[in-house]
C-alpha cells in the first residue's frame, strides 16, 4: 500500500513540475533561452497569496487571482525590459546572465520585503482528503487531487490553445522562425509577450499548489523547482508540450520514490543522474525532434 | 628578445597586471591599510580568479556552456583536503605536502572532467548546460553523504553515517558526511594564491596560442569545417573540458586549504557558484582571459564594498548585473557605446581588430 | 602526365533520405591531375555526392576508392587524413580566427607537436610553429591573401573568404580537392580571377580537382570532363564539349 501512496505523491509533485515545465518549455521554445528567473516567479506568486490570505486575511480566491495577474504582468515586464533588448545580441549567454540577474533581483526584493525567515504557507486547497482502501490505509490529500486535476486541465487547454487558435499557431510560427513569422504578418513581440504571460501565469498556479503541499516559503523557494522543471522539459524534449507533461510526471515519481526507498539526501542526485542517462541515450529528450545541421 | 616581447605583449600585460596587483596589495597590507575582512577575502578571490580563467576555456575557447564548474572545484577541494588531512603527520614539510595536494586536486578534477566529458560533450548548448549543472549537483550531493574513516585496519567507507564506518576506538573520521572535512592544514595564503593564478594563466594562455588551442577554437567556430580539415573533434573537446575541470580543481585546493572546516553546501559548490563564475566570464568578455580576472575581482569586491548597505547590497548587485549586461550586449547600447565611450571600457574586445593568434587571448 | 592513374574511383554510390534517392547509382573515375566538373540543376544531388565522398553521410550502397584504397564509410576526419579536402557551398571559415590561423588549422595534421610542448613552450613549439607560419604564408601568397593574414576571417570580403577556404583545404595536403560552387555569389571579375587561380593551383600543386558548379559556362572554360547529375542520377558524362551538346543536358537546364 505504501508504494501506491508514494506513487500518488510522486504524480502530485510531478504534476507541479509539469505545470512549471509547460510554461518553461513554451518560453524556451519561443525565446530560446534558459530563463533562470522562471522559478522565482513561482516564489513571487506564493508570497502574493501569502500576503493577501495570511497577512491581510482576505479570501483565498482573491489571493489566487491577484497572484496570477501579478505574475503575468511580472513575466511580461521582465521580458520587455530585460530580455527583449538582448534578443539580437551576438551571444546567447548575454540573455542567460541577464536572466540570472533578474533571478537575483526577485530573490533579493523578496528578501527585503519578507525577510529570510521561512513563512508557513496556508494551503489554498480546501478539499477533504480522500480515504481509499478497505482499512482506509491510503489517504489522498485534497492538494494532491487538485494538483493532478489542475495539471491535466492545463495540459489539455494548452494543447488546444496552441493547436487550434490563431495566437497558438502564431507561437509555433515564431518559435520556428522569427524572421519568417514577421514576414507573414505575425506580431513577434506581442506573441513573445503572450508566451511569457502564459508561462508566468502557470508558474503562479504551480507555486500555489507546490506551497500548499510543501508549505515552507522562503525567497529561494522557487529556484530548485525552476531548475527541476527545466530538467523535466529537457527530459521530455524541449519545446514539446506533451514532453513537458511526461517529463514532469516522471521526474516527480523518480524524486519521491528515491526519497522513499534509496536516500532522501541523494534524491536530487538520482533525478539528475536519470536526466543525464536519458540525454546521453537520446540527446533530444523523450519526445524531442532531431535537428541536423545542413552541410 | 624584442620579437618575443612583441609577439607575447598581450600575455605579458596580463601577467604584469597580476604581479603588480599582488605587490600593491602586499604593500598596503604591510602598512595596515586593508581591513581584516578584505584580507580574509584574498584567498577566495584568488580561487575565483582561477575558476573564472579556467571556465573561460570551456565557455570562451571551446564555446560550450558549462554550469557545473563548481562541481570540479568541489572534487579538487575534497580530494586534496582528504590527502592533506591523512598525511599531515607523515609529510611534515608543508610546501611538499601542499604541492602534492595541488597535483592531486588537479588530477582528480581533470579525470572527473574527462569521465563526465566523454558522454556529454556531444550535447550542445543548453542541453550541455543542464547536464553539467546536473553533474555538479550530483558531485555536491554525493559529498554530503560520504563518510570515510581510518583506523589501524585501514580506510572505511560508508554512505550512511559515521557509526556505520565501524571504526576502532583509536580511529578517526576523516570525511564526515554533511559535516565534511574538518582540520585541513591551512596551507593556502595570498602568495600561494597568486602563484597559482600565474601558473593557471601560463597554462591557459600558452594553450590558447598553440596547435591545440587553434584546434579547439576551430571547433568552436565551425565543427563541420574543423572535421573537414581532419581535426579530431572529440579529442580536442575533451582536452579543453578536462583542462578546464583540472584547473577548477586547483581552485578547489586553494579554497579548501584556507578553511578549517570544509563542507559541500549549495553556496560554495552548488549551481549558484557555477553561475557566479559564469557571470565573471561573461561580464569580462567571453574568451577574454584578462577580462575574466578583472570582472572576478570587481564582482567579488562589489558586494563587500556595499556591505554598509547591508540588505540592499545583493539587490544592488542584481541591478548592476542586469544593467551591465544590457549595456554591454544589447545591440542598441553597443551602437551608442561604439560612438562614445568604447575605448574606455575593458570589454571592447569584440570591436577591435586583433592580429595573429591573439583571438580570444587578449 | 600520368593521365591513366585514377585518384578517385566511385562505383554505384547511392543514398536515400526517407523515400527519396538523393544520389542514385553515381559512378565516376577521376585521373591524376585532372580538373573534373560535376554539374547539374539545383537539387540534383551534387552537394550530397560531395557529402558522401567526404564522409558526412554514409552511403547505402557503393564503393569509394582513393588512389586504390577503399575509404567507403570512413569518418570525415579519416577521409581528410586519407587525402580528400573540400570547401563548402555556404562558406565555413573559422570566423573568429585570423586568416593565418585558418590556414594553420588546416595544417593541423601536417605539423604536429605535443600539448606538453605548447604548455611548457618547449623548443619544439617554437620550431614547428615557425615552420607552420612559413608554410601557411606561402599558401596565402598563392591566393594573394598574405597581406590580410592578421585579419579575422570574418572581416575578409566575400570573394577572399572563398579563396581562404580553398587555401585552408589545400593546407591539409590533399590528393583530391573538392570545390563546392567556389564561384557562388561572385561577380564576373572575381569569378574569372578565381578560375585562373584554380587552374594555377592545379598546375602548381599538381592537384586533382573535382568541382561542383551550377553555371555551365564557367565549367566549360576549365574542365576537360564533366558529369551531369539530374534528380540524383547521372544524366550525361564525358568530355566537356560532348556533354554540353547533349540534348538531354540542354533540356534539363533549359527546360522543355
Amino acid at each position: 500500500m505504501s508504494f501506491i501512496s508514494y506513487l500518488i505523491n510522486g504524480i502530485s509533485l510531478g504534476s507541479v513540475y509539469a505545470i512549471i515545465a509547460l510554461g518553461y518549455t513554451m518560453v524556451y521554445g519561443i525565446a530560446k533561452m534558459l530563463n533562470f528567473a522562471h522559478g522565482d516567479i513561482i516564489m513571487v506568486g506564493c508570497y502574493t497569496v501569502f500576503t493577501i490570505v495570511s497577512t491581510l486575511s482576505l479570501p483565498t480566491w482573491l489571493g489566487i487571482i491577484v497572484s496570477i495577474v501579478l505574475c503575468t504582468i511580472l513575466g511580461i515586464t521582465i521580458e520587455a525590459v530585460a530580455y527583449r533588448p538582448l534578443r539580437q545580441a551576438t551571444s546567447s549567454l548575454a540573455v542567460l546572465i541577464t536572466a540570472i540577474g533578474v533571478s537575483y533581483l526577485l530573490q533579493n526584493v523578496a528578501l527585503l520585503i519578507f525577510g529570510a525567515n521561512t513563512k508557513s504557507f496556508t494551503s489554498v486547497v480546501n478539499i477533504k482528503a480522500l480515504k481509499l482502501g478497505a482499512d482506509g490505509g491510503l489517504t489522498v490529500t485534497g492538494e494532491t487531487l487538485v494538483t493532478i486535476a489542475a495539471c491535466l486541465i492545463i495540459m489539455v487547454v494548452l494543447t488546444t490553445f496552441v493547436n487550434k487558435t490563431k495566437a497558438g499557431q502564431a507561437m509555433l510560427a515564431v518559435s520556428e522562425d522569427k524572421g519568417a513569422a514577421q514576414l507573414m504578418g505575425i506580431n513577434v513581440n506581442a506573441t513573445i509577450s503572450l508566451t511569457f504571460a502564459i508561462g508566468s501565469a502557470l508558474a503562479a498556479v504551480a507555486g500555489m499548489l507546490l506551497c500548499s503541499a510543501y508549505p515552507a516559503l522562503t525567497p529561494y523557494t522557487g529556484s530548485m523547482p525552476g531548475i527541476k522543471a527545466f530538467v523535466a522539459a529537457v527530459f521530455g524534449g524541449i519545446g514539446s508540450i506533451p514532453g513537458a507533461f511526461i517529463g514532469g510526471i516522471i521526474l516527480g515519481i523518480i524524486e519521491i520514490l528515491s526519497k522513499a526507498y534509496i536516500s532522501s539526501q541523494l534524491s536530487d542526485a538520482i533525478v539528475f543522474l536519470v536526466l543525464i542517462i536519458v540525454l546521453v541515450v537520446k540527446p533530444t529528450g523523450i519526445l524531442g525532434r532531431k535537428i541536423q545541421e545542413k552541410v | 628578445m624584442k620579437d618575443f616581447i612583441n609577439k607575447n605583449k598581450d600575455n605579458l600585460i596580463t601577467y604584469g597586471i597580476v604581479i603588480i596587483a599582488y605587490i600593491v596589495l602586499e604593500l598596503l597590507m604591510s602598512l595596515g591599510l586593508i581591513s581584516s575582512l578584505m584580507t580574509g577575502l584574498l584567498v577566495p578571490l584568488c580561487a575565483y580568479i582561477i575558476l573564472a580563467v579556467s571556465l573561460n576555456i570551456t565557455v570562451g575557447i571551446l564555446g560550450e556552456l558549462s554550469l557545473g564548474h563548481a562541481g570540479f572545484m568541489c572534487v579538487g577541494a575534497f580530494t586534496s583536503a582528504f590527502f592533506s588531512k591523512c598525511t599531515v603527520n607523515v609529510i611534515t614539510v608543508e610546501w611538499i605536502r601542499f604541492t602534492i595536494a595541488i597535483l592531486i586536486g588537479f588530477l582528480c578534477a581533470g579525470v572527473i572532467g574527462f569521465l563526465i566529458g566523454m558522454p556529454v560533450l556531444r550535447l550542445k548548448g543548453d542541453y550541455l548546460a543542464i547536464v553539467t549543472l546536473a553533474f555538479g549537483e550530483i558531485i555536491k550531493n554525493v559529498m554530503n553523504v560520504l563518510y570515510i574513516g581510518r583506523d589501524s585496519k585501514g580506510f572505511h567507507f560508508s554512505t550512511k553515517d559515521a557509526v556505520a564506518l565501524g571504526l576502532e576506538e583509536s580511529g578517526e573520521i576523516i570525511v564526515n558526511g554533511a559535516q565534511g572535512i574538518t582540520g585541513t592544514p591551512k596551507s593556502s595564503n595570498f602568495t600561494v594564491g597568486v602563484v597559482l593564478i600565474l601558473i593557471t594563466l601560463f597554462i591557459v594562455l600558452n594553450l590558447i596560442k598553440s596547435r591545440d588551442g587553434r584546434a579547439v577554437m576551430a571547433i568552436r567556430d565551425n565543427v563541420i569545417a574543423a572535421e573537414s580539415v581532419g581535426i579530431n573533434i572529440t579529442k580536442y573537446k575533451l582536452l579543453a573540458f578536462s583542462i578546464s575541470a583540472a584547473l577548477a580543481g586547483v581552485a578547489g585546493v586553494l579554497y579548501s586549504h584556507n578553511l578549517s572546516s570544509l563542507m559541500a553546501t549549495p553556496k560554495n559548490f552548488g549551481y549558484n557558484m557555477s553561475i557566479m563564475i559564469l557571470v565573471f566570464v561573461v561580464l569580462g568578455g567571453i574568451g577574454n582571459i584578462r577580462g575574466s580576472i578583472i570582472s572576478a575581482v570587481i564582482l567579488t569586491l562589489l558586494p563587500e564594498l556595499l556591505r554598509g548597505l547591508s540588505n540592499l547590497r545583493m539587490l544592488i548587485y542584481a541591478i548592476v548585473l542586469i544593467a551591465m549586461m544590457l549595456f554591454s550586449w544589447s545591440p542598441k547600447a553597443k551602437d551608442f557605446r561604439d560612438k562614445t565611450v568604447a575605448t574606455l571600457l575593458f570589454w571592447k574586445k569584440d570591436n577591435t581588430v586583433k592580429g595573429g593568434s591573439d583571438n580570444g587571448s587578449n | 602526365m600520368a593521365a591513366t592513374n585514377p585518384v578517385l574511383e566511385v562505383t554505384n554510390l547511392s543514398i536515400s533520405f526517407g523515400g527519396l534517392r538523393a544520389v542514385d547509382d553515381f559512378s565516376v573515375t577521376i585521373n591524376e591531375g585532372e580538373l573534373y566538373g560535376l554539374i547539374g540543376p539545383n537539387g540534383a544531388g551534387k552537394t550530397t555526392a560531395f557529402n558522401l565522398l567526404t564522409g558526412v553521410y554514409k552511403p547505402n550502397e557503393g564503393i569509394i576508392r582513393l588512389c586504390g584504397e577503399d575509404i567507403t564509410g570512413r569518418s570525415t576526419i579519416d577521409i581528410n587524413k586519407a587525402g580528400i579536402a573540400r570547401t563548402f557551398q555556404n562558406i565555413r571559415l573559422f570566423k573568429d580566427l585570423s586568416v593565418l590561423d585558418n590556414v594553420k588549422a588546416g595544417l593541423h595534421n601536417i605539423y604536429t607537436y605535443s600539448t606538453m610542448s605548447s604548455i611548457l613552450r618547449l623548443p619544439k613549439y617554437y620550431k614547428v610553429e615557425k615552420e607552420m607560419t612559413a608554410k601557411a604564408m606561402e599558401l596565402l601568397k598563392v591566393f594573394d591573401l598574405d597581406s590580410s593574414a592578421s585579419l579575422k576571417a570574418s572581416q575578409l570580403p566575400y570573394g577572399k573568404q572563398r579563396k581562404l577556404e580553398i587555401a585552408r583545404a589545400l593546407a591539409t595536403n590533399p590528393k583530391l580537392l573538392l570545390l563546392d560552387e567556389p564561384a557562388a555569389g561572385m561577380n564576373p571579375n572575381e569569378t574569372k580571377e578565381l578560375m585562373d587561380t584554380i587552374s594555377f593551383i592545379r598546375k602548381e600543386f599538381k592537384m586533382t580537382i573535382l568541382l561542383i558548379e551550377h553555371d555551365m559556362k564557367l565549367v566549360s572554360g576549365i574542365c576537360e570532363r564533366l558529369t551531369v547529375l539530374n534528380f540524383g542520377r547521372i544524366l550525361a558524362e564525358g568530355s566537356t564539349s560532348e556533354v554540353l551538346n547533349n540534348p538531354d543536358v540542354i533540356t534539363a537546364y533549359l527546360g522543355e
